[in-house]
C-alpha cells in the first residue's frame, strides 16, 4: 500500500516536470530578401551639369558624394546661414 | 555612411502644404496619391494647433518589408526604403504594416482596381537606369543621385521638415530647440531675418551655394 502510494507519487512528479518541458510555440519569422532588380548607387553617376546646380563628386567615390550631400543638408541649418 | 531620414519640427509647420505641392510635381505623382501629407491636430484651436508633414518614415526596420509576400522592398546603402514597382502585386499588405499610411495605391478604373504601390523614394528613384525616363515614369525624378536632397524638405519655407542624414538633421534640430526662444523665435521670425540688432550687417561672404 505504502509502495503503491510512492510509486504513484513518484509518477505524478515524473508527468508534472515533463508538463514544463514545453516547447516554445512563437513562431520564428524569417526576413525575406530582396528578389527584385538591382539598383545603381547615387555615387556612381556623373555629377549633374552646373546648371542643375546639384552636388559635385567624382564618379564612384562614395565618400566624396557623402560629403556633398552633407554640405546640402547643412544648408538646411538657418543658424549657419544668416547674420547674427 | 548615412541614414537617409525626415524629421519635422512641429513648431515650426504652418500647413502651408508647399511639401506635398513639391512633391507630387518633383514627381509627377499620379492623381490620387499623395506620397506626402501635413496632419494638423487640434485644427482651429488657438494656441494648440499643431501639423507634421508625414511620408514613408525610411524606417530602419521597415514593417512593410517584412511583411511583403513577394520581398519587392530594398534598403539602399544610405538607409533608403524602396520598392521594384516590376515585382509589387499591390496586395496591401503593406499599407496595413505602415505605421504612417505612407503606402499609396492608385485608383485605376471604374471599380477602384488596386494598383501598384506608390510610396515616397526619398527621390532617390528606384531599381532602373538613374535618372532615366523609365525611373522617372514608375518612381519619379531621382534628386539623390544629383547630390540634391528631397524636394519637399529643400522647398520647406519654414524649415521644419528637414532630410537628410540623421546624425546631422538631428543636431540641426537640436541646435535650433536650444537656441529657439519665445514668442517670434519660435515661429522663426528672428531666425529667418535675423536678431534685428541696430547695427547689424550681413555676412560680407555669402557661403558658397549649392541649393537651387
Amino acid at each position: 500500500m505504502k509502495r503503491g502510494l510512492l510509486l504513484l507519487s513518484a509518477l505524478a512528479l515524473v508527468l508534472g516536470l515533463g508538463a514544463c518541458g514545453e516547447r516554445d510555440q512563437v513562431v520564428v519569422y524569417k526576413q525575406g530578401k530582396y528578389q527584385g532588380k538591382p539598383d545603381t548607387q547615387p555615387w556612381n553617376n556623373e555629377p549633374p551639369i552646373a546648371e542643375l546646380k546639384g552636388g559635385k563628386w567624382s564618379k564612384g567615390n562614395q565618400a566624396s558624394w557623402e560629403e556633398s550631400i552633407k554640405q546640402r543638408q547643412l544648408a538646411q541649418h538657418e543658424h549657419k546661414r544668416i547674420y547674427q | 555612411m548615412a541614414r537617409m531620414k525626415f524629421l519635422c519640427d512641429a513648431e515650426r509647420c504652418i500647413e502651408c502644404n508647399g511639401c506635398v505641392t513639391a512633391c507630387k510635381n518633383e514627381n509627377e505623382v499620379p492623381w490620387g496619391v499623395n506620397r506626402r501629407r501635413v496632419v494638423t491636430i487640434n485644427d482651429g484651436v488657438v494656441g494648440a494647433e499643431k501639423s507634421i508633414s508625414v511620408a514613408c518614415m525610411h524606417c530602419s526596420d521597415a514593417p512593410c518589408m517584412a511583411v511583403c509576400p513577394v520581398d519587392c522592398f530594398y534598403r539602399t546603402d544610405d538607409g533608403v526604403v524602396l520598392h521594384d514597382k516590376d515585382l509589387c502585386i499591390g496586395c496591401g499588405y503593406c499599407f496595413y504594416a505602415c505605421p504612417f499610411g505612407a503606402p499609396q495605391f492608385p485608383q485605376a478604373g471604374a471599380f477602384g482596381l488596386r494598383g501598384k504601390m506608390d510610396k515616397c523614394t526619398f527621390c532617390a528613384g528606384g531599381p532602373e537606369p538613374d535618372r532615366s525616363a523609365a525611373e522617372f515614369q514608375k518612381y519619379g525624378r531621382n534628386r539623390l543621385s544629383e547630390g540634391k536632397l528631397p524636394a519637399c524638405a529643400e522647398m520647406c519655407s519654414t524649415k521644419a521638415l528637414l532630410g537628410g542624414d540623421g546624425d546631422v538633421i538631428a543636431d540641426i534640430y537640436r541646435e535650433r530647440v536650444l537656441r529657439r526662444g519665445r514668442g517670434s523665435e519660435v515661429w522663426g521670425w528672428g531666425t529667418a531675418y535675423g536678431p534685428g540688432k541696430p547695427g547689424a550687417q550681413p555676412p560680407q561672404q555669402q557661403p558658397s551655394g549649392t541649393r537651387s
